[in-house]
């Protein structure tokens, strides 16, 4: 099988030691046409790679901006067939890596054989299930892999070194390194516990490491970009489509944004 | 048939439980869990639980032989379990005193907590004062709506209430924001989660703490009746009376164990939340079992009367008895439950709590049927707390001409 295009990814950013930005999008807010031309902003700015949100209806892990995110988006009526026909439209004019970012209660009423069919069939890379354990997602990887699909897991600073172990074997693509405790969204700071949490994963795995939660602004990214292979954006993102809601300026200034973060996140490795 | 009541290493009853919670709440799962298995073995911890439980919370509750509402219905005999007899005023006092014990065991500062009706709530709240811990409760603004009382017992308490204003404003939304905060304060806080749901050790953990629901009902049978009763009742949201009362029954396969969900206004999604009427397995809120889910794997809006039941998700044991054909599960309408709550208060002089009026409305439904039997009705909280949900939906004895 050929390097998916997730890993080929993030062997040209090591080759030309430049980190990866990975940019989440709740898909289907403001709805799912507009999702489309959301993500071709973001990779004009400069997003490397497209975590692509399936809105679910009680988001427990996430903050009010991808919460509201979500009651727009399943107001409008999205779905996990309608977030697979989004892929499809992206994929039509791009090469761009997409990860498909779901709580698993969608994916386990589509069915997981023909998810991974359709998901595969749709361009889609991967899967991050936010709810489920290696432990309980694990019998799913081997039909989401067969599929020609990467499986990403997340690891969190409260995971101990038993735990990172079993995440890297899950995973494939890259691990998704959780910065901080706490729901999704926008921090003042970044979290210390983030370093460590790539030093300990370091130790288990010669996987991509990304870094996620709380990272807002150029400052944050240039700070990630320094120790982990990628700088993941999601809630400042969200919070921009929100703010724009109905104007015309949304590609505009999400495009803008994601140039700034780039800037921001290859500053950390010069 | 297999009724095994102890779930696997991974807190599976049969295909039910298990955890899915994002990563950051795995580890603190396992030192709960570790905990509680080592609580659970330390004859010091279940010494100091038991004191509590008789001297605090007032147990055992008696057995009580409703016998003018069995002669009334002229068919089987009909016992009532009393919770309601409980301080605080419902069976839910039972778990909050052992999860709280067990969360001073592990040095935990700070204790959040969801609600529905608000019994958990201030079980929890009472706890917390007991033990001079910090306590936040997170309860949905419709809930706190009408189960004004209880709001306001909790602050009495010294708890602060955090209204949730996302999806109905109910039970369901209250736990999303309670594991939002439990994910953010892991390190000094415990979630003291109210019924047998969510995640493993949970499910485990809330049913062992009620279990002596059961245990005391079977001993006090057997003295007063010198035999098993034929069915025991109780109503069921998450399940944590029920299956509290049902535990020590489960090896008696001749005892029919019957579970009362809300049916609400009618059985059309979205009208009630009864999850073997409609529902199907499906993940919510760390936990696999039978939820409330439209095509799309989105989980459906409920609606009961009683806010204690309004949930879209029963806990995974009950899904695993209602499998193996060890216990049924049937609804009964919100305009069941009112009623049924009138006719106790008449014949016995005992006003119940919504949810448990649902058990009580599927005893005397079984009953006039029954010569011969004997029933045991679990009373799992007093209606005190829904006085302004009962005054709302009895107009007719709110006049002031009425008496």
């Amino acid at each position: 099988m050929n390097p998916s295009r997730i890993s080929q990814l993030f062997a040209r950013c090591r080759a030309e030691n430049q980190p990866a930005l990975i940019a989440y999008i709740t898909a289907g807010d403001p709805s799912l046409e507009r999702t489309v031309s959301l993500v071709e902003a973001m990779e004009l700015g400069g997003a490397d790679l497209i975590e692509l949100g399936v809105p679910f209806s009680d988001p427990i892990a996430d903050g009010p901006v991808i919460m509201r995110a979500t009651e727009r988006a399943l107001a409008h009526g999205a779905s996990l067939a309608g977030v697979l026909e989004v892929a499809r439209k992206i994929r039509e004019r791009s090469q761009i890596p997409i990860l498909l970012f779901s709580y698993l209660n969608p994916l386990l009423r589509y069915g997981f054989d023909r998810l991974a069919q359709d998901a595969a069939a749709a361009g889609i890379d991967g899967i991050l299930m936010t709810d489920a354990s290696v432990e309980e997602a694990g019998k799913f990887v081997p039909v989401v892999r067969a599929a020609g699909l990467d499986t990403v897991f997340l690891a969190a600073p409260t995971s101990p070194m038993e735990r990172l172990k079993q995440v890297a074997a899950y995973s494939s693509g890259f691990v998704y390194l959780v910065s901080r405790t706490g729901v999704t969204g926008v921090r003042d700071q970044l979290a210390g516990s983030a370093a460590e949490l790539v030093e300990r994963m370091r130790t288990v795995t010669d996987l991509p490491l990304a870094v996620g939660f709380g990272i807002a602004k150029a400052a944050d990214a240039a700070a990630v970009a320094k120790i982990a292979d990628g700088v993941v954006v999601g809630s400042a993102f969200v919070r921009i489509i929100e703010e724009s809601a109905g104007s015309l300026e949304m590609e505009s200034r999400l495009e803008a944004f994601t140039r700034e973060l780039k800037a921001g996140a290859r500053a950390g490795r010069a | 048939m297999i009724t095994t009541s102890q779930p696997d290493s991974g807190g599976h009853f049969g295909p039910y439980g298990g955890r899915f919670v994002p990563e950051v709440l795995m580890n603190p799962l396992e030192e709960l869990e570790q905990a509680y298995y080592a609580a659970r073995r330390d004859p010091t911890f279940q010494a100091e639980l038991a004191d509590l439980l008789k001297d605090y919370a007032g147990r055992p509750t008696p057995l009580y032989y409703a016998k003018r509402l069995s002669q009334t219905l002229g068919g089987a005999k009909i016992y009532i379990k009393r919770e309601d007899l409980l301080h605080t005023g419902a069976h839910k006092i039972n778990n909050a005193l052992g999860q709280i014990l067990l969360a001073r065991r592990m040095g935990k500062k700070r204790i959040i907590a969801e609600t529905g009706a608000g019994q958990h709530g201030v079980a929890t709240a009472t706890v917390c004062a007991l033990f001079g811990m910090e306590c936040v409760i997170y309860m949905g603004e419709e809930d706190m709506r009408r189960q004004r009382l209880n709001v306001f017992r909790m602050r009495l308490l010294g708890a602060t209430v955090t209204g949730v204003t996302s999806g109905s404003r109910t039970l369901k939304d209250a736990i999303s924001e309670a594991m939002r905060d439990w994910v953010t304060n892991v390190g000094d806080t415990h979630y003291l989660l109210g019924s047998a749901l969510g995640s493993h050790p949970y499910p485990l953990m809330v049913r062992d703490f009620h279990s002596c629901m059961g245990a005391e009902a079977r001993e006090q049978i057997l003295a007063k009746e010198g035999r098993l009763p034929d069915q025991v009742i109780a109503c069921v949201g998450g399940g944590s009376n029920a299956i509290g009362i049902f535990h020590a029954f489960v090896p008696d396969t001749a005892v029919k164990l019957v579970g009362v969900e809300a049916g609400g206004r009618s059985l059309a999604p979205g009208e009630h939340a009864a999850r073997f009427a409609g529902g199907s397995p499906g993940v919510l809120q760390g936990c696999f079992s039978y939820v409330l889910q439209n095509g799309d794997g989105q989980i459906s809006l409920t609606h009961s009367v009683s806010a204690g039941l309004d949930y879209a998700m029963i806990g995974p044991e009950h899904a695993f008895l209602a499998d193996q054909g060890r216990a049924e599960y049937v609804p009964c309408s919100d305009a069941d439950a009112l009623e049924a709550a009138q006719t106790l208060a008449r014949t016995e002089g005992l006003i119940p709590a919504l949810e448990s009026a649902h058990g009580v409305a599927e005893a005397l439904r079984r009953a006039p049927a029954a010569k011969g039997e004997i029933f045991i009705v679990n009373l799992s909280g007093r209606g005190d707390k829904d006085i302004d949900i009962y005054r709302e939906n009895l107009k007719e004895l709110d006049e002031p001409e009425s008496n």
